[in-house]
């Protein structure tokens, strides 16, 4: 399977009557955004702010932040299962809008969105403080259950991202970087000497609105199974996730998933980067269980040598981490794993929740647990009512100079676990 | 602005008194001027720091009389008002990373000061040292002397000014479990990809965090009698009274509640909630027995099934809670329910 990925650069958004792109700069009509928002039925009001990088702005609380990407050529479109058919995505040519990203916030459930500062030293923590963040901030109706806020906003993001995309549909890409994976019989035969590597990812499935959905299908449901690795990056697998900011995985990080990237970059060189496996992190113990011996038995059934694994979450899914690498291991297939650590405020405390010594080479995104000190920006988009709920924060987070001092955990892809920013710990 | 101070302790081969021949060299403190490697850290302070006093001891000197000697130490720092204390380095020399290890940890609990020292990692004088000083990785002979003062000099002027101090890779010391974040020159994903490219060639590798091992909790057999037995129950699922008194984390929980649920039958949305942040509240705010379950408890004492269930609940919220925390907190639980007459215990989580 062959994606001609196009990149087009956003460089600045401006509000506008019309909306069109024009010399890299993104022209909007609030009216536009508004029309499209206001499809999802639970939306009530919707809104739209702009955070560009080093601005003394505050985005919180944060649910997904989104890539709009749009497909110019071949099967299918961006988000099966949401906003395009079901075709199988990941050929053909696709064109991304780079350097921004669409943000939705709203207070789903307080506790589990994210803050994202554009400037300060919150801004050195989280990788979306380098984009150009074209922030939605959407009101859900009156008695709208949770669960039905998040498929709104989740949507809403979605649509408004794909809006913005589509704008970009008939510019000539600047530059277009290819991605190819053979069949597994076709690469065996291209590439006989080289070690074959597959992508392990796990995806966030513990419930109650900690869901990953693959081609629309709640990632819940799914047996563990094998993509091609351009599909993601066609927006198969996106986020319905609200779960501690710091290492989730908003729907950008999916698109731009950087383990696959960097397998790519390795193909054919030093590895065949067969493919990507999905695998899910339930919490019973019987689908943890069942999980991990499919995604092991698929390992072996690959002809693999080596693969990494990652996780999202943390805590219940280290279990699902360990026993991945364990079964994985046990086939004889060599296994690097990357996950963040919770080793308490102090750093002294057992960072994992789980642990095996099958598990001897581990990548680390940091101690989520770390406190920051977070000075008063000028302007906040969203609210500042939840910032004390938010899962690593406290009580006493607000500090009288209107600093507040946070665990990390608050901040959104702070310790990525797919290894998208360059935090970590020793 | 004046130099920092600094005390520096060597034993009697770097202070050049003499070898195994001298071990049993007195202590001695010898102000101003510095003194054997002391010259080394004199000048790599420049400016900043200066030796104000160098405190030397007989390696076997100290080993034959290590409590006392150890005590004098300290109060000859103490008597010196440093900014810091420098002790060695000792390379691999073991009854000298014994004194340099023992004394640092002295120092440091006592006086509350920061301590360096430098050690080849296998010294037995590393443990000696742990969670109090700073142990700079050292080869295992003299010979690496340069070097070490390179990195413990301009780690002993940060913690003299008291600056953050950055991760062991970065700054040079043994690791001793003490996690520090960083920002690494590349991203993890990329060095995710390096590592399994050595791991597959077998070339050698460091995993960025060592396995701990892992405390498993062998189960206790079970309860005979249920129908005489007292049942108490226990979460960390953050079920507490409505507004949440202790005001307990949604994350990283820094304590427990301890709550009475003499004579209630039933958890309701008005009386009880969660603080848990870890998953959608909705269910559990709802209805509190969900993951407390209570009115259960209830119909089976009323039944017969159980004797009795404890009046006393216990919570607190399981979510990203450091693992040190969490023991704490089982611990004093435990005690509490044991001499309550707690017979067995439901532990619910989410």
């Amino acid at each position: 399977m062959k994606l001609e990925l196009g990149k087009l650069t956003i460089r600045d958004i401006r509000f506008s009557e019309e909306s069109k792109i024009s010399e890299g700069i993104l022209y909007v009509s609030k009216e536009d955004l508004r029309r499209v928002a206001l499809t999802e039925e639970k939306i009530k009001s919707a809104d739209f702010d702009i955070a560009r990088p080093g601005e003394s702005v505050r985005i919180t609380p944060v649910k997904d932040v989104v890539e709009p990407r749009v497909k110019t050529e071949g099967p299918g479109g961006i988000f099966p299962g949401f906003i395009a058919g079901v075709d199988t995505v990941g050929s053909g040519k696709t064109l991304a809008l780079k350097g921004m990203a669409v943000v939705t916030t709203g207070p789903i459930v307080n506790f589990q969105e994210g803050v994202i500062d554009m400037s300060g030293p919150g801004a050195d923590y989280t990788p979306f403080s380098k984009l150009l963040n074209l922030c939605v901030i959407c009101e859900p109706v009156d008695n709208c259950e949770k669960h039905q806020y998040e498929s709104a906003l989740r949507m809403a993001g979605l649509k408004i991202a794909s809006f913005v995309a589509g704008l970009g549909k008939d510019i000539a890409p600047e530059e277009t970087e290819t991605f190819e994976t053979p069949d597994l019989l076709t690469g065996m035969k291209a590439f006989p000497e080289l070690p074959r590597v597959a992508y392990v990812q796990m995806l966030q499935s513990q419930g109650l609105l900690h869901d990953t959905y693959v081609y629309g299908v709640d990632a819940k449901k799914i047996l563990p199974t094998v993509l091609y690795p351009t599909e993601s990056m066609d927006g198969a697998i996106l986020s319905g996730n609200c779960v501690s900011a710091c290492d989730k995985n908003p729907t950008y990080i999916h698109e731009n998933n950087p383990i696959v990237e960097d397998l790519f970059k390795q193909h054919g060189k030093t590895i065949n980067f067969v493919a990507h496996v999905i695998t899910n992190e339930n919490v019973f113990l019987a689908d943890k269980e069942r999980s991990s011996n499919q995604t092991a038995k698929l390992c072996k059934m690959l002809g693999l040598d080596a693969v990494i694994i990652s996780e999202e979450g943390f805590g219940n899914p280290d279990t699902d981490l360990i026993m991945n690498c364990k079964k994985i291991e046990a086939e004889g297939i060599k296994t690097v794993i990357v996950t963040d650590e919770y080793a308490g405020r102090d750093g002294k405390s057992q960072s994992l929740a789980d642990a095996d010594k099958a598990a001897d080479a581990l990548v680390t995104a940091g101690n989520a647990n770390q406190l920051v000190r977070l000075p008063k920006l000028d302007k906040v988009i969203g609210t500042m009512d939840y910032i004390s709920k938010i899962a690593g924060s406290s009580d006493k987070a607000l500090q009288s100079d209107g600093s507040i001092e946070v665990e990390i955990q608050v901040i959104t892809g702070a310790t990525s676990e797919v290894g998208f920013h360059t935090l970590s710990a020793r | 602005m004046s130099k920092l101070r600094v005390v520096h302790y060597i034993n009697q081969f770097f202070a050049q008194i003499g070898g195994e021949e001298k071990a049993d060299y007195p202590i001695e403190l010898r102000e101003g001027t510095p003194v054997g490697p002391g010259l080394a850290f004199t000048q790599a302070f420049g400016e900043d720091a200066e030796i104000v006093g160098t405190i030397i001891c007989g390696d076997s000197y100290f080993n034959e009389n290590i409590e006392e000697t150890t005590k004098k130490v300290v109060e000859m720092v103490k008597g010196l008002k440093p900014d810091v204390v420098i002790f060695g380095p000792a390379f691999n020399a073991g009854r000298y990373g014994f004194a340099c290890g023992t004394c640092a940890a002295a120092v440091h609990d006592e006086l509350e000061l920061p301590v360096v020292t430098g050690m080849y990692p296998e010294n037995p004088g590393v443990d000696t040292a742990k969670d109090k000083a700073y142990v700079v990785v050292t080869k295992n002979s003299a010979a690496d002397m340069r070097h070490a003062v390179k990195v413990m000099a301009p780690l002993a002027l940060k913690l003299a000014r008291h600056e953050h101090v950055g991760a062991s890779c970065e700054e040079g010391y043994i690791n001793q479990g003490i996690r520090v974040n960083f920002f690494e020159k590349k991203r993890g994903s990329e060095r995710a990809v390096e590592m399994l490219l050595k791991k597959i060639a077998g070339k050698p590798y460091e995993t960025e965090y060592p396995m701990p091992s892992f405390d498993r909790v062998e189960p206790m057999p079970a309860v005979k009698d249920l129908a005489h037995a007292k049942i108490a129950l226990v979460t960390s699922g953050g079920i507490c009274p409505k507004g949440n008194p202790d005001h307990i984390e949604s994350s990283n929980a820094t304590k427990f509640g301890e709550y009475s649920i003499e004579g209630v039958t039933d958890l309701t949305e008005e009386t009880f909630e969660t603080a848990h942040g870890g998953y959608d509240p909705s269910y559990a705010n709802e209805d509190p027995d969900r993951v407390l379950p209570v009115d259960i408890m209830r119909d089976l004492e009323k039944e017969g099934v159980i004797g009795k269930l404890h009046e006393l609940f216990y919570t607190t919220v399981g979510n990203g809670t450091a693992v040190a925390s969490a023991k704490k907190y089982g611990a004093e639980i435990g005690k509490r329910l044991l001499s309550a007459g707690v017979n067995a215990v439901i532990l619910t989580s989410t």
